[in-house]
Parts: structure tokens; C-alpha cells; sequence
């Protein structure tokens, strides 16, 4: 039977299940595929913080969202244009972020009565009209892959948990996506265990054929590649691309690589990634809590090494005081900060950018750091290797922040040439002529000499220090010029950074300032609002301490300045202060990313009134 | 350079002296453990760049100032977890904990055990007054119960750690305890964590002459020292006492005191002591001789095993896996999982 092919540029797909459904796993393997096809893509995977929450139950629900395209795309797309629900949990958690006209794909058989009442329907929305108005299209799901696997001499459990496979390849087939890379897939990471490897393979092909030859799709999807910047690719998270930036900056600067972590919701994903690279001489070591951890990276660094600590919110804030030390002693650390939902535990997996405030000024003391921000999950290598260079270069130490929707998202990777990334220079201490432990070079860095060098012994510390001599010191004179001293060495890092860089319309009367993991947003909703002919301008801040130099002069500018946070505010209030320029916040704090018609409608307010 | 081409070891105490003044009270013991440091170091026959003292908060962690060596002072409690990325960055290093009661049992009372727990190769000096000095009177983890101390004026209801139980417990692969006022005794110690792999704990007795004076006095004062104090030797009997007349026999489970002069019990049937005994629960028991009624308190190496440690198991992975993946190729690593030509 022969169908219709229809041509479309940009299409956001949701998987949503139960936790044990596969969704992530799903979603993961229809995203490498969707990206070997050549499509531009942006992944938001939405899973709960329970890891076997009841099964059915609202609460445990998974999700999985991919945005591809044949364009340039910068976000995982606002709204799904197909939803795959896997049971009524699925449907009644995910059927609110749907556009009227969106497809549903239901796995039918699992409308019982017992999982309607699990996901709170009182009715069956299959009948009670819920879903007029959008394209539904029920599949017995469950029936069919029993049926294909009913000779595969598997358990009915087992065979159960083939289901996903053949949603999947229902998915494949219905967007002309290849089935090989998945079936490649599937006989590597099962390869000791053959009975599922092959059940899971003619699941795959079952759901394929199965939208070939049913009659519920008259039309399959057609996406052509993307016309990405020529060169190899691969897919990363933010988590992935941060972990292949510090095993890089490791390479670059020829520093071991150390990394004390404890694990912590969303950044253990580092840790786990970092620790498979113990060929390139990477210590991992999970410590007993993050102070250890945060401590156990300062003691590495006296010693040499590039030394880094990941963690999310509530880990800075037990490192706080570490990191003071880090500050004080004058030692190049990274601390990675994955933000998730805060206060307190918060909303663990879910993602937020209310930690700005916190790694800017949540120390006692006078206690500056360099504070960086990645734009999008690609862009975590880049500053990983930024923030390597920063910390060395001026013995400091950098904060860089990500997100939990950096962390977990993904998109396609130019993968860079190693040989066109420059060297990280490190100077160690060696000759003793002149060397004292706060003496001072032209970026006001003190020098590095590592326990093991001969004839440089030396006591640094939490104390006070005199200037040169690192001396403890509680002279009044001493004290205040080594606060200023600090800061001015975090401050000179200005002469080092890019300026910020302003994008859009020239004469445009309104500028979007962000920062971090909200770029894709902000970036979608202005190539929106100026197809409409809307003069927006765009900047996006990477370097938050200190900030580009010309940043006042951007702002200066604009007549609107409308700043979009994942908070209540915080890159406003550091703009307030330090140039006395007001913005217009636009804050969504619901532990998700803005969808980019949020700002384009914002935009849309500012300038032409109204709502 | 000695002629043969070799460099010459031998420093002195005064090469391990920073030259700084030092602050504590006068009359403190920290100066004694100090100067037994000082002139333990050169026999360890290790250069003094390779020496890396670590320390916290408290009056013992202003340690590090006045040795001639690689130094931090961290801060509170965190003296093990700092010292921990000296040591597993560079394991060549020899790297000491200098830590106070409160430092090390209260507020770094996790790193402590997980220090112990990995064997990592620490030499962790607990420097225990039973008091808090730098904040000035406050009982601490080590305090008897009981005790009236500025925030406890009414005496305290804590039940205090017995540390050697602690490290014995938390797996420490050497164990020893040492008087501040038996600095023969407490240099062997010292010299003896110091050749010591994996993590070496050795809790100093130490007067704090102004907010505990005379806390050990009975442990130090020739006319009682004797018979409080029994020095543990290493495939010896436990013998104590001023006439060398008393004993600890092992019966069942339960240590005994015996005197071998009253014809009763010789010295064939008292416990020999084996520092290298597989059963740590012997080892806690000795260790609870301490606070065991009649009984003496035990100092010298009450326990140590030859294990691996922490440091050395992470740089066997890490050459294990340049050995099977091959040395670490940025190329391979970054070109690498599903990829795909955009031309």
C-alpha cells in the first residue's frame, strides 16, 4: 500500500510513558537517528524525581521531547506537534502542552479501568469527547507487540517491556526515519542476552511495518536534512559536551585532570561520564560529602592539578565556605553548578536559574569569583575549556553554571578539530630568586608552586596574607588592600573575554538581554517576532563576572530592555546595580524552560501594547 | 651532593622549622609535639619538599605555619578531605593532618571515618586536649561527661568518642596514641606513622594548660604514671605498673587485670600484644581499656595492617586503563559515538 509522503520542515515529537516504560531510552534512540538522518534537533527529556514511582500513577510519568528540523533550530519546541502517551497517565500529564490540532498516538489497550482510575479520569477520555478536536489515533500497542513476540519464548513481563520498541518503530516509520541504527544498537548494549536482543529488533520492525501497513496513517513525514555549517557531528548533552570540555582542557593545559564530586540531581551524569576516562590520567574521586568533595579539588590544585567539583544548588551551598578558601588561597578550581529548582531539595529534576545570585554573592567575605554561563548543551564544552584558562591564568576561583535543561538536553556538535584548540599556558614555580607565595604578575596572579619543587616551601591559607610575603596578616591597611586586591584580579579578567555581542535588528528599540540556558528560547522567539517584521535586537551573557565591558554601552541604547529568567529576577537585579539601568524582568519560575512563544509574546506587549 | 653523586638527605630539626613565632600559650603541649615533628622529619629520610602538612581550624591547626614545609591551613574540619586531593594528585607526597578534638571528631568527624575508610595515605595527627582552646572553654567530642565548661555550666550530658575506638572502627590501617609529655615515645610514634602506608592515626594526649590543665596528669605525673599508663610493645605481655607487677590477661573476651607477683598468674598467661592482629575486635578492645575501670590506658601502636591504599588502587586504574584503551587520544575521544558528515 502505497502513501502519501508529505514534506515538513520542523516537527516536535513527545514521548510519554510510565517510568518503566523506556521513554527516555525511546526518545534517546529517536534522537541519535534523527541526527544521523542530518536533521537540526533540540532534546528536552522531563523525567520525575522518583525512580520507580507507582506504576500508572500520574507522578511517574517520563517524558521525552525532540524538536528536529530542516532549519536552524534552537530549542526542543514549544509544543508538541504528535504526543505519544503510553498509558492514560501519560495522556492526562501531557495533554495540556498540546496544540488543538496536534496528533495523539494512544496505546489503547492500556485504557483499562484500573489505569484510568490510577491517572484520576473518571470517564475514558478515548469517549467522553476530552480529545475532540485533535488527531487520535489508537493503536492496540501492548496486543501487537505481544502478538509479534508470541514465539519468542519470552515471559509476558519480558515481552511487556518490548513495547516501546515498537512505538518506536511505529515513530521511525512514520517520519521515514532508518531502523538500523537503533537495531545496531540494540544487539550491542544486549548483547548478552540474545532472546531480548532479538525481541526487541522484531518489535522495532513489527511497529515499522505496522504504520506501513495499517490503515490509521494515510500520510508519513518527510524532514530533509538540515543545511548545518559543514563538518563532522555528533549529538551531546550538556553534561556529556562539559565532561569532553575538562578531559580537553586536561589535554590543553597537559595538567591531571581531578574531580571531586558527590553525586547530586542533575549533574552526576559528569561524574559518571569523567570517570570512564581514566586513560587520559582523569582522578575521579566521590567523595563522603560536597565539602570533601569541594576540598578534596582545592587540596588537588595545590598540588597541580586541574581541578574541578560538580554539583547543582544545594551542593554550593554547602561548598560555600570551601570555596572561600579557594578564593582566599588563591588556587584555580572550577565549580560547576548544574541549577535545578531550589529552594532547598526543590525540584530536583526539573530545571531553574535561581543559583546566579548565590555563586555571585552567597560567601562571607568579600569573596569574588569568576562566574560563567553556558548558552546551550554544545556550549558547555566551550566554557568548560574557558573556564579552565580563566582559573589558571589569574589563580581563581570559576563558577560555571548550566542547567538541568542543558544538562539533559541535547543537540547536534560541530566536533571540533583538537589541533585548532588552543594550548592552556600554565606557568609553575620553579626558580627560587625572588619567589614568594602572594607575589604578583601583570594579571595581579600569584605564582604557582606546586608541594615537590625544591627550595619553594611554602604556608598558604584561610588567613588573612600580606601582600608578596604571605605572611599572616591582621594589619587594618593590609586587609582592605588585599580585598580590593582580589577583586581587581577577578575584574581585570574583563581584558581577556569577548565583548557582548548584539543581535538583530540595528534600529531596534528594544534589546533581550539573557543569560545561560535560555538563549534557545529567547533566540527562536526574536527570529519569530522580526519574521513579523518586529525591530528586536538580541545579547546573551556568557561571562556574568565579570561582565563584558561594553555591556553598559549595549544597554545604554535601548529605549526597552526586557530581561527573560528562569527566576524571580536575578540577572536584573546585578544590571540595576551595577550600571542603574532598570529592565523589564520577564520571570517564569516553574522548574521548566520558557517556551519561545512566552517571549514573543512578551516582545510583541512591550512594543506594540496590549496583550 | 654527596660524592658517590647521591643527594644527601639528612636535614635537621632546624631545617624544619619555619622560623615563624610561634603563638601558643606558653606551657601549651602543642609545643612538644611540635618539636618532636621537627626532629622526627629528617629520619624519614625524606626530602622536605615532598612534605605536605595540612591542617584546619583550632590552636593545633596553626601547625603548618611553623613547619618549613608545603603547608594549608584549611578550614574547619576539613583538614582530611583537603589533605585526601594532595595525596591522590600526587601520591609521592608525604602528607599530614595536624587537627585538634573538635576539628578533626566534631565538625570533621565525616572525613575523618571516610579517611580511615579509604586508607588513604595520611599520617592524621589528633592533637586531643578535650576542650575547645581557640574558642576559649567549651567542652568537646572528647570531653568526659559531665564536665562543666563555659557552655556546659551545669557539666555536660554528651558522652564523649573514644578515638582510637573510632579509627580502629572506621578501618584506619595503623593506630597508635602518645603523650605529649613522653616525647621519646612520641617521636617513635611519629616516626613510625610516618613510615607507615595507607592511613596512620595517632592521637596525642596533649595539655591545654589554660582551659584543661592537667586533663592527663595522671597519665604523666611520674608518681601515678605507672600504674595508669601501659605502653603497648608490639609481641609483648601487657605489663604495667610501677614494680612491673601488673598484667592484662585476655579471658574469654574479657580483659582482665592480674598482678603476676602474687603467684596466681605468671607472665606466660597474660595477652601478648600483636599489633598486626586480623581481628580488629581485639584491638577495640584494648582500645577500651581507656575508659575501663582499673584498667591503664593504652598507648603506642595499638593496631596496623599492610593493606592497599587508596591512592595507590586509583593510579593502578588509571594505568590499567592506558594499558587496555591505550594512552588517552583527544582525537578518538572527541570523534567518537554516532557521528555524521555535514557536507
Amino acid at each position: 500500500m502505497s502513501k502519501d509522503v508529505m514534506e515538513l520542515n520542523d516537527v516536535t515529537v513527545r514521548f510519554a510513558g510510565d517510568s518503566g516504560d523506556g521513554m527516555q531510552l525511546t526518545g534517546s534512540q529517536f534522537t541519535n537517528t534523527t541526527a544521523l538522518v542530518g536533521n537540526d534537533l533540540s532534546t528536552l527529556p522531563d523525567y520525575p524525581a522518583e525512580i520507580r514511582a507507582p506504576a500508572g500513577t500520574t507522578y511517574g510519568v517520563s517524558g521525552f521531547q525532540l524538536h528536529f528540523s530542516s532549519n536552524d533550530i534552537h530549542t526542543p519546541g514549544d509544543q508538541p506537534d504528535i504526543l505519544v502517551a503510553m498509558n492514560p497517565a501519560a495522556l492526562k500529564v501531557n495533554l495540556k502542552d498540546l496544540k488543538q490540532s496536534s496528533t495523539i498516538i494512544i496505546n489503547v489497550n492500556s485504557f483499562d479501568a484500573k489505569s484510568l482510575k490510577l491517572a484520576h479520569y473518571e470517564n475514558n477520555p478515548l469517549e467522553d469527547g476530552t480529545l475532540n478536536g485533535y488527531n487520535v489515533v489508537q493503536v492496540p500497542l501492548s496486543n501487537l507487540t505481544s502478538t509479534a513476540l508470541e514465539d519468542s519464548g519470552l515471559s509476558a513481563k519480558e515481552i511487556a517491556r518490548s513495547k516501546n520498541f515498537f512505538a518506536l518503530g511505529m515513530m521511525y516509520w512514520l517520519y521515514s526515519r532508518p531502523i538500523e541504527p537503533t537495531v545496531d544498537w540494540i544487539h550491542k548494549k544486549f548483547k548478552n542476552n540474545e532472546p531480548i536482543a532479538k525481541a526487541n529488533e522484531k518489535a522495532l520492525m513489527a511497529g515499522y511495518y505496522f504504520g506501513e501497513n495499517t490503515e490509521l496513517f494515510t500520510t508519513r513525514y518527510q524532514v530533509e536534512p538540515a543545511e548545518l555549517p559543514k563538518g563532522t557531528y555528533r549529538n551531546v548533552t550538556g553534561n556529556e559536551a562539559l565532561a569532553l570540555g575538562f578531559v580537553t582542557a586536561s589535554v590543553k593545559s597537559k595538567l591531571p585532570l581531578f574531580l571531586g564530586s558527590y553525586p547530586i540531581t542533575p549533574a552526576s551524569d559528569i561524574l559518571h561520564e569523567l570517570s570512564k576516562h581514566k586513560n587520559f590520567g582523569v582522578r575521579t574521586f566521590q567523595a563522603e560529602d560536597e565539602i570533601a568533595a569541594v576540598s578534596a579539588a582545592i587540596g588537588a590544585a595545590f598540588t597541580g592539578a586541574l581541578a574541578i567539583t560538580t554539583t547543582s544548588g544545594p551542593g554550593v551551598a554547602l561548598k560555600t565556605e570551601a570555596i572561600g578558601l579557594g578564593v582566599m588561597t588563591e588556587l584555580p578550581i572550577v565549580i560547576i553548578d548544574v541549577q535545578r529548582g531550589g529552594p532547598s531539595t526543590g525540584l530536583p529534576t526539573k530545571t531553574e536559574q535561581s543559583d546566579l545570585l548565590q555563586v555571585m554573592y552567597g560567601r562571607n567575605g568579600e569573596a569574588p569569583v569568576v562566574v560563567l554561563a553556558a548558552n546551550t548543551p554544545a556550549d558547555c564544552f566551550n566554557l568548560a575549556l574557558e573556564a579552565s584558562r580563566i582559573a589558571i591564568k589569574y589563580m581563581v576561583p570559576v563558577i560555571l553554571l548550566t542547567d538541568g535543561y542543558l544538562a539533559n538536553g541535547s543537540e547536534p556538535w560541530k566536533i571540533p578539530e583538537p589541533d585548532s584548540i588552543p594550548n592552556i599556558e600554565v606557568k609553575f614555580r620553579t626558580e627560587k630568586e625572588g619567589f614568594h607565595p602572594y607575589v604578583r604578575d601583570e594579571n595581579l596572579s600569584r605564582p604557582w608552586a606546586v608541594p615537590g619543587t625544591p627550595g619553594l616551601e611554602h604556608r598558604i591559607g584561610g588567613l588573612e596574607k600580606a601582600n608578596i610575603t604571605g605572611d599572616v596578616s591582621y594589619d587594618p591597611q593590609n586587609h582592605e588592600f588585599m580585598v580590593r586586591l582580589r577583586a581587581q584580579k577577578v575584574k581585570n579578567v574583563e581584558n581577556d573575554i569577548p565583548e557582548l555581542e548584539v543581535t538583530g535588528d540595528e534600529d531596534a528599540e528594544l534589546l533581550v538581554i539573557g543569560w545561560g540556558g535560555t538563549y534557545g528560547a529567547i533566540t527562536e522567539a526574536i527570529n519569530k517576532a522580526r519574521k513579523k517584521g518586529i525591530k528586536v535586537a538580541q545579547a546573551h551573557l556568557r561571562y556574568i563576572n565579570p561582565l563584558p565591558k561594553n555591556t553598559g554601552d549595549v544597554l545604554k541604547k535601548y529605549k526597552h530592555i526586557l530581561c527573560p529568567e528562569l527566576n524571580m529576577g536575578q540577572l536584573s537585579k546585578i544590571i540595576a546595580s551595577e550600571y542603574a539601568i532598570s529592565v523589564e524582568p520577564y520571570n517564569k519560575i516553574q522548574g521548566l524552560p520558557f517556551r519561545s512563544s512566552e517571549i514573543e509574546t512578551k516582545i510583541e506587549s512591550i512594543l506594540l501594547g496590549g496583550k | 651532593m654527596a660524592d658517590n653523586g647521591t643527594k644527601v638527605l639528612k636535614n635537621t630539626a632546624k631545617d624544619f622549622s619555619s622560623g615563624q613565632d610561634v603563638r601558643w600559650c606558653p606551657g601549651c603541649g602543642d609545643y612538644s609535639i611540635l618539636a618532636q615533628t621537627q626532629r622526627t622529619a629528617p629520619d624519614l629520610g625524606i626530602d622536605i619538599e615532598k612534605f605536605v602538612w595540612i591542617s584546619g581550624i583550632g590552636c593545633a591547626a596553626r601547625f603548618p605555619y611553623y613547619m618549613n614545609t608545603y603547608g594549608m591551613h584549611g578550614i574547619h574540619g576539613r583538614a582530611p578531605a583537603i589533605a585526601t586531593g594532595v595525596k591522590v594528585n600526587n601520591p609521592e607526597l608525604s602528607v599530614w593532618v595536624a587537627s585538634g578534638d573538635g576539628d578533626l571528631l566534631s565538625i570533621g568527624g565525616n572525613h575523618f571515618i571516610h579517611a580511615c575508610r579509604r586508607n588513604i595515605g595520611l599520617k592524621i595527627l589528633l592533637f586531643n586536649n578535650r576542650i575547645y582552646g581557640l574558642t576559649k572553654g567549651q567542652y568537646s567530642p572528647t570531653s568526659e561527661k559531665g564536665k562543666i565548661t563555659k557552655s556546659t555550666p551545669f557539666g555536660s550530658v554528651d558522652y564523649p568518642f573514644n578515638p582510637l575506638s573510632l579509627a580502629v572502627g572506621a578501618g584506619a590501617s595503623f593506630v597508635a596514641r602518645a603523650l605529649d609529655r613522653d616525647p621519646k615515645h612520641l617521636q617513635a610514634m611519629l616516626k613510625r606513622a610516618g613510615e607507615h602506608k595507607g592511613t596512620a592515626f595517632i592521637e596525642v594526649y596533649q595539655n591545654c594548660n589554660i582551659f584543661n590543665d592537667g586533663a592527663f596528669e595522671i597519665l604523666t605525673d611520674k608518681t601515678t604514671r605507672d600504674d595508669n599508663v601501659i605502653y603497648l610493645e608490639h609481641n609483648k605481655p601487657m605489663i604495667f605498673g610501677k614494680e612491673k607487677n601488673k598484667g592484662i590477661k585476655l579471658d574469654g573476651l574479657n580483659p582482665v587485670v592480674v598482678d603476676i607477683a602474687e603467684g596466681k598468674n605468671s607472665v606466660n598467661d597474660l595477652w601478648v600484644h600483636d599489633e598486626f592482629d586480623k581481628n580488629s575486635f581485639r584491638s577495640h578492645i584494648i582500645s577500651q581499656f581507656t575508659e575501663m575501670e582499673n584498667f591503664p590506658t593504652p598507648v603506642g601502636v595499638l593496631r596496623q595492617e599492610h593493606k592497599s591504599t587508596y591512592e595507590d588502587d586509583l593510579h593502578l586504574q588509571l594505568q590499567e586503563a592506558k594499558k587496555t584503551k591505550g594512552e588517552g587520544d583527544l582525537r578518538k575521544l572527541l570523534f567518537s559515538g554516532n557521528m555524521w558528515d555535514v557536507n
